[in-house]
């Protein structure tokens, strides 16, 4: 088995109209049987990249490949990719099982009939097959769009914001759903969201686009603990930023010593960009500590607000500087601050990681409220 | 004022799960609703009044006997069926074949074009919807007549049609019996088509515009043709339209005779006209009416077969 041969490739796929560059020219390559997933705002052109995947629109310039067969000019019909539509589009005058074997039935395939009730099993709506899509819920709809693809055992799937039209509940249940047969079937799912948590719930790779270009690219964890710009740091989760100037090289133990507003910190040598001397350190909530006990690195505040969410408390600390930060303490038993005390918030030099300071601090913040 | 009274209503709404409204009798009285009996009375008055009993007067009349000069008398004749079927069916056979044939021409002409108007025309629909029904703005016979220019011998689609041998074709399958191409059947269907073209497209558009153009895309993306994706998702979403256009064609097509008397020849009269004749010129009322209430009942006849055969209440 080699699987490599049915890797699918982006060379600087490029997708323009008129003068507004939707895709800028974008590199990537996905490993077959991996889940992936798109990640940006809308309009970042996560969903034209997907779109021009399956072939439903045609790149300006640049290649697709999957494997060593180059498939940039062949039309959508003719690729052996299939899309679960996040509208589903699924096919109002059919049976449910006529639905799901369409795709197969243009193959000609004989066993189409006992394919797609096999399908049907895997997404757990094996009774339903002789209803018409309108008779099923959005989530049971949105199940059978995702057999209609699977179905079909394509190079890749495609996934566009399926989930997006779900209560979130059913959205979660969903998730762990999309991940478990993912695994089963083990083919190649691209999954285009707008939702960091959801991206980071099932896949194996993110990359995280804005604006039309390629941001970052990488597993959940490594975005997460290693954003390398300030959009990625507050696009996925939350994060603190802190303006500061470096200090000079590395001491021995691996970590460099930054200023910033007359304090100084610590960060680790691998989280910081080469050749920068201005950088905005960044910190996660969820890594500071209320006391001393997060680490070296230690500032003092004074608690502005303290919401109680059940599993943790979030308190906003102003900085002397007026800045607030946001620090996340489980409710562990650990210490505990009170509105109006004065505290210590410290971290570990591991937990913070260093951006160049020539980023707009604020980018992606935005962003992420509005899709809650 | 009234907020203040929210919240200690709540108990009562909860009255109808208590035991007291469970027993079969204890239903809450029934309040009628005359509305949509009081909107439907003026439409039903009119059919009463213009459908109904003229349709009644019409039978009864198949079934009388006399002349015009000393009145008629209801016998029961129902023979005039059989005399009248006898004599005029070829008449008969020809108005289905015309319509029939205008039919098909005015869905294999619509068909595009109302899928051009409703899914390609973008913000050119409504000019295009208004083009559509402008032949309306003149008279029915203007526009048939104006096919008389069309095809007269000394214009050029006649003198084209003739070098190109298109006359010598129709002739040859016998649409045209000359080298002309006015005074035909190929005239009379040509105008027929003309004239009920509308009635065509505008209920081909009215489905096709409801017609959701990502169901396209994924039947494209589950490996159709273009030619399977129309075969399979758009003519069948796009039925309930084919069905209300051939109907709303071929069923004053097939009653119509101002084609037939304007752009055809003695040998292509349609029953139509021979009821207009019958009732207005040969004044033979009982034949007429019967006549009319034959040709009534195929038309009905084809139609619930039509209907069933295309199967549209399964559709949405």
């Amino acid at each position: 088995m080699d699987t490599s041969k049915g890797d699918l490739s982006l060379v600087a796929l490029t997708k323009s109209y008129g003068s507004f560059t939707a895709v800028q020219p974008l590199d990537l390559t996905i490993e077959a049987g991996s889940f992936f997933a798109l990640l940006g705002p809308s309009g970042c052109g996560k969903t034209t990249t997907l779109r021009m995947i399956a072939g439903l629109d045609a790149p300006t310039s640049g290649r697709i490949r999957i494997g060593e067969k180059d498939i940039t000019d062949t039309k959508a019909y003719q690729r052996n990719v299939n899309t679960v539509f996040q509208s589903y589009a699924l096919f109002p005058h059919m049976t449910v099982i006529d639905n799901v074997m369409f795709g197969l039935k243009r193959r000609g395939d004989k066993d189409a009939k006992r394919k797609a009730q096999e399908t049907l099993e895997l997404v757990q709506l094996a009774q339903v097959g002789d209803k018409r899509p309108t008779q099923l819920s959005g989530g049971m709809q949105q199940r059978v769009a995702l057999a209609r693809a699977l179905v079909n055992r394509p190079d890749v799937l495609l996934l566009d914001e399926p989930l997006g039209a779900l209560d979130l509940k059913l959205r979660r249940q969903m998730q762990i759903e999309l991940k478990r047969i993912q695994q089963e079937v083990g083919l190649t799912f691209i999954h285009v969201t707008h939702d960091q948590e959801e991206a980071m719930t099932m896949a194996d790779r993110i990359a995280v686009m804005n604006a039309g270009r390629l941001e970052q690219l990488g597993d959940p964890a490594t975005l997460y603990e290693m954003p390398r710009s300030t959009f990625v740091a507050n696009f996925l989760g939350q994060s603190n930023l802190l303006r500061a100037q470096v200090l000079g090289g590395p001491s021995d133990d691996g970590v460099v010593r930054v200023r910033s507003h007359d304090t100084e910190l610590e960060v680790s040598r691998e989280h910081l960009p080469d050749g920068v001397t201005d950088v905005w350190l960044g910190v996660r909530p969820e890594k500071l500590r209320l006391g001393e006990a997060g680490g070296p690195n230690r500032l003092r505040g004074i608690v502005r607000d303290v919401s109680f969410t059940g599993v943790a408390t979030q308190y906003i600390v102003e900085m002397p500087w007026r800045q607030e930060l946001t620090v996340v303490q489980q409710n562990d038993g650990t210490a505990r601050a009170t509105l109006g005390e004065t505290v210590t918030v410290s971290w570990a030099a591991a937990h913070g990681f260093a951006l160049d300071a020539s980023q707009d601090a604020e980018a992606g913040a935005e962003l992420v409220d509005e899709h809650g | 004022m009234a907020e203040s009274g929210v919240l200690p209503t709540a108990p009562t709404s909860a009255s109808p799960s208590t035991p007291r409204a469970a027993g079969p009798l204890a239903e809450p009285r029934k309040r009628r609703n005359w509305v949509p009996y009081a909107l439907l009375l003026p439409g039903m008055l009119w059919l009463v009044v213009f459908f109904v009993l003229p349709m009644i007067t019409l039978g009864s009349q198949s079934l009388q006997e006399g002349n015009v000069d000393d009145g008629y008398v209801f016998t029961g004749n129902v023979g005039i069926y059989v005399d009248a079927f006898q004599q005029y069916w070829p008449q008969m056979v020809r108005s289905l074949l015309y319509a029939g044939s205008a039919t098909v021409l005015a869905l294999l002409l619509g068909y595009p074009l109302a899928y051009f108007i409703a899914q390609k025309a973008g913000r050119w629909k409504n000019v295009v919807l208004v083009l559509v029904v402008a032949p309306f703005f003149t008279s029915f016979l203007i526009r048939t007549l104006a096919w008389r220019t069309i095809l007269s011998d000394d214009w050029f689609i006649t003198q084209w049609a003739r070098k190109l041998h298109i006359t010598d074709l129709l002739q040859a399958v016998g649409l045209t019996s000359n080298d002309s191409l006015l005074f035909s059947q190929f005239a009379v269907i040509m105008g027929l088509t003309y004239n009920f073209l509308p009635f065509m497209i505008l209920p081909l558009y009215t489905s096709l515009e409801r017609l959701d153009p990502r169901l396209l895309e994924a039947a494209g993306d589950l490996y159709a043709s273009p030619w399977q994706t129309f075969r399979k998702v758009t003519w069948p979403l796009s039925l309930p339209g084919v069905v209300a256009g051939t109907l709303l064609t071929f069923i004053p097509a097939a009653g119509d005779f101002i084609n037939a008397r304007l752009l055809g020849n003695t040998q292509t009269t349609m029953l139509g006209s021979v009821i207009d004749a019958q009732f207005l010129r040969v004044l033979d009322y009982p034949l007429a009416a019967a006549l009319s209430f034959i040709m009534l009942l195929t038309i009905v006849t084809m139609v619930t077969i039509y209907v069933r055969k295309a199967g549209t209440e399964e559709l949405l």
